[in-house]
């Protein structure tokens, strides 16, 4: 724990020490209350200031092994008949010979398959949230070509029944953005996937935000009568922003350092963008064209910010070498495409091919549907990658859902392998993750367990469900 | 329900022969699933022009034969996937690519709307399907209260559409779950609507000539909507309903009740509900194994629905309810299979949801669905279990006929760029 907060602190000050004093460097759900009541005044806002803290508690749990399974760590080969120890929320040990203390609950994983909770980096449960309709469509602010100022967790509603079913999936992290009507959407929040009164008891503590932009047909079509009207109009309008954002930047940083004389005023819109400059948010940018993605790496050269990942990318095989030359990830489905011109190159080889070329392949959803199978997604694309000749083994194809996707969020030292140290967020599965008869069995998160199949009386229900959707026994979802 | 009466009086398309194949193959070694009968270990399957001429364990090879050794493979008739807009809808978002929606004059009934003849054979979409193991799909319409006739076909491109039918119509499509897609705003009214298409489809075929001489009042649609109506009447071409909650599919099976109509149900989220009654009446339901997500027409949708109407007695086929089912991903039909099955459905019957079902459902299990002697020859070896990701297609025969595999658009696009930057020019 401590090493994970020191190497956190250290990379917020690093990235802030452009301007800002060292004494502001919290962190989302940091301790600094000096700093946080300062940004609490509404006038000033930090870097890395946090308004809305998470307040996520663990769940209370005891030590807890599974012994004799399969496990797909993430961090190397598997291993055969191996235990792991989840204690105080933590992994404790994995491996062939771990000791457990005398109070440890001890699961039985023969025959099973173990692996890190799973992460989607492309999620938009909560903002459009089921039922659906008019009523719970709040993942676009489709009022501006440019809304910097939304930030997605202000849509959340954490009665969405999509949060249970995505945790039988196996679950654990899930990244909510908004949605891609705009070139510039907004904040994205990264949630546990646990049951809450508020978006703020979801919270992943101290992660970072991202930022949502989008290229292509949607911004284009959506703004088509005010503009921009065309791709051309699409980058202008980034280019825009990112001027003004700058600019902002300079001015704050200058007031940060000096904090002489009345601070400039507050825009939402360009505090979030002028995080983005500083590295304190990162980005993540729906593009489905090759080309499309290649001008977006020069706008982001040209104003001095990193593109975390690329999201959709069903044409990122054609330059999966510029993606691996900038270390910019490739959030992709295994078979989508074909529904707009854009998504019209999708292939089955997406995966393997962006994987082979040596970037970051990770599987998202974008999909609550597709949330709840991640681990078949992975599978195909494994299958489409040996059908054409580039066999990526199932121990590294595993990373297409864990570790790939924790590094895009910034999270690759907390979550996303097996590993001591990290946090207990594991899937117990009752077969191979990678066959489609497989079903997470129990879901851990941060050492509780938060999921079970075997016992439906215990199985989260939202407020939602009560009442509309009939209670189904024996692991209904 | 209403007993199969002659299809006779239905403009029918049948296969249209083509030149058959001469060659003879005999499949051999493998695990067969008839899916009419029991697995057979180390079984054998013959065609021959263009029909499987046997099935079994002890069957000789005849002379001649080209023998595909399919030791250690799976032997399964060629797929049927039931629900799809394959060659109607080529890129959903561009419109000059789909041809899925009539629009008629706008009183959402296009009884009339005969799909087949806006199929494209020429669909890039076709070959990953039949890459996949499925030679057979229904086309379905889509939009309005009555959306007008599917058709099923055989996944073969570049030829004659008439070649591609198989059997069309096979049903008249329709929905009770969208009053204001049916242009209605409630579900009662959108009952009495269809309640009145079905009544002035009874009044026009016992006063067609009075019609004709504008004798009778005002009808409520079209004369070629209430002329297409008339085999559903009488009960000779199924209605197909889109119905998800129980209160429509109730409504459904009490409407075809009263009109002695042959139902079909589609969609049926909530199906499982009312199981047993959807069995004593005979009613099929096509519905999915991976829509849980509760809406309001929906609230009830759970995985086991597909295994829990078998386990009653319901003819159940399997439809896509992942990523574009209809189109891109009609492919995935296996993967829908796989998942009915890990949440309770028997494998076997899960098979036999995407082949025997659909086949006996729109009336051409005497043509394929099954590996039978007499039967055409859609067959696929698969290299092992066919609803598993892993699992590779090594073979598919339509109509006898080897088809050529891993050459469609896709195939073409990843050999291009397996190296980068990629050569331009001349084939990928």
């Amino acid at each position: 724990m401590r090493f994970v907060v020191v190497l956190t602190v250290c990379a917020v000050a690093g990235c802030a020490s452009r301007a800002a004093s060292p004494s502001t460097v919290p962190a989302a759900g940091g301790t600094d209350t000096a700093a946080t009541a300062r940004a609490m005044t509404g006038a000033i806002a930090e870097p890395n200031a946090n308004p809305f803290p998470s307040t996520y508690q663990p769940v209370a749990s005891p030590p807890t092994i599974i012994r004799n399974a399969t496990i797909i760590t993430a961090a190397g080969p598997r291993i055969e008949g191996g235990s792991i120890l989840l204690r105080n929320g933590k992994i404790e040990a994995v491996g062939t010979t771990v000791q457990a203390p005398a109070d440890a609950v001890v699961i039985d994983g023969t025959g099973k398959f173990v692996t890190p909770g799973l992460i989607d980096v492309h999620s938009h449960l909560g903002v459009y949230a089921a039922p659906g309709g008019d009523a719970l469509s709040d993942g676009n602010e489709a009022t501006n070509p440019v809304t910097a100022h939304v930030w997605a967790e202000h849509s959340v509603w954490p009665q969405d029944p999509q949060f249970p079913r995505v945790l039988a999936g196996g679950i654990t992290t899930l990244q909510v953005l908004p949605g891609s009507a705009n070139l510039i959407g907004g904040r994205s929040v990264v949630l546990k996937v646990v049951p809450a009164r508020t978006v703020q008891e979801m919270k992943f503590p101290e992660a970072k935000y991202g930022l949502k932009m989008a290229c292509g047909e949607n911004p284009k079509r959506v703004y088509s009568n005010r503009g921009p009207a065309t791709r051309m109009g699409n980058v202008a309008g980034y280019r825009s922003a990112w001027i003004q954002a700058e600019q902002y930047r300079r001015r704050w940083d200058k007031w940060l350092a000096d904090r002489s004389g009345d601070p400039p005023s507050r825009d939402l819109g360009n505090e979030t963008l002028a995080e983005v400059l500083r590295g304190n948010i990162l980005v993540h940018n729906h593009c489905y064209r090759a080309d499309e993605m290649a001008q977006m790496i020069d706008i982001a050269r040209e104003f001095g910010y990193k593109i975390r990942s690329f999201h959709h990318g069903v044409e990122a095989y054609k330059v999966a070498d510029l993606l691996a030359r900038d270390s910019i990830a490739a959030s992709i489905w295994a078979d989508w495409g074909g529904f707009k011109m854009e998504a019209m190159d999708g292939v089955r080889a997406n995966l393997p091919l962006v994987h082979n070329a040596g970037a970051r392949a990770i599987v998202h959803s974008d999909d609550p549907s597709g949330a709840q199978r991640l681990n078949q997604e992975a599978a195909k694309g494994i299958a489409a990658g040996r059908a054409a000749g580039i066999d990526v083994p199932d121990d590294e194809a595993i990373k297409w859902v864990t570790l790939n996707a924790a590094w895009a969020l910034g999270l690759e030292d907390r979550i996303g392998s097996l590993e001591a140290g990290k946090n207990g967020d594991v899937v117990l599965w009752d077969g191979n993750p990678f066959s489609v008869y497989t079903k997470a069995e129990k879901v851990w998160i941060d050492g509780a367990m938060m999921f079970d199949r075997s016992d439906a009386t215990e199985a989260w229900r939202t407020d939602f469900e009560l009442g509309f959707v009939p209670a189904t026994r024996g692991g209904a979802r | 329900m209403r007993r199969l009466t002659s299809c006779l009086c239905i403009v029918l398309l049948a296969v249209v022969a083509e030149a058959l194949p001469a060659q003879t193959y005999a499949i051999t070694g493998g695990q067969v699933f008839p899916v009419s009968g029991p697995p057979i270990d180390n079984g054998t399957v013959i065609i021959q022009d263009g029909r499987i001429t046997a099935v079994g364990a002890n069957v000789p090879v005849p002379q001649g034969a080209e023998r595909i050794d399919a030791t250690g493979k799976w032997v399964t008739p060629g797929l049927i996937n039931p629900a799809t807009q394959l060659g109607l809808v080529e890129i959903a978002a561009v419109g000059d690519t789909r041809d899925a929606s009539a629009r008629g004059r706008g009183d959402a009934i296009n009884a009339s709307f005969t799909v087949w003849h806006g199929l494209n054979p020429a669909s890039v979409l076709l070959a990953p399907v039949r890459d996949q193991g499925i030679t057979s799909v229904v086309v379905l319409p889509s939009g309005g209260l009555i959306a007008g006739q599917a058709a099923l076909i055989d996944v073969l491109e570049d030829t004659a559409v008439s070649a591609m039918v198989r059997r069309a119509p096979i049903a008249m499509v329709a929905q009770v779950n969208n009053p204001q897609g049916a242009g209605t705003g409630a579900s009662a009214e959108l009952l009495i609507k269809l309640r009145e298409v079905l009544d002035d489809t009874r009044a026009y075929a016992q006063r067609r000539a009075e019609y004709e001489r504008g004798a009778t009042r005002d009808l409520v649609a079209r004369r070629i909507d209430l002329e297409a109506m008339m085999p559903v009447l009488r009960g000779e071409l199924p209605l197909l309903v889109n119905a998800d909650s129980r209160a429509d599919i109730e409504a459904a099976l009490d409407l075809a009740e009263e009109y002695d109509l042959r139902l079909i149900v589609g969609g049926g989220a909530d199906a499982w509900q009312i199981a047993s009654r959807l069995a004593s009446e005979r009613v099929p339901v096509m519905a999915g194994a991976m829509n849980n997500i509760p809406g309001f027409s929906a609230l009830g949708a759970r995985q086991e629905n597909p295994g829990l109407l078998r386990q009653a007695g319901v003819q159940v086929l399997l439809v896509g309810t992942g990523n574009d089912p209809l189109t891109f991903n009609v492919r995935n039909i296996t993967q829908e299979a796989g998942n009915a099955v890990a949440y309770g459905m028997d494998w076997n019957e899960a098979l036999r949801a995407i082949t025997l079902a659909p086949a006996e459902v729109f009336g051409v299990a005497d043509r394929i669905g099954t590996l039978r002697a007499g039967l055409d020859a859609n067959v696929v070896v698969w290299s092992g279990d066919p609803f598993e990701f892993g699992t590779r297609v090594e073979q598919v025969f339509i109509r006898g006929v080897q088809q050529e595999l891993g050459d469609s658009r896709q195939d073409q696009l990843t050999e291009r760029y397996r190296e980068l930057p990629p050569d331009y020019r001349g084939t990928p």
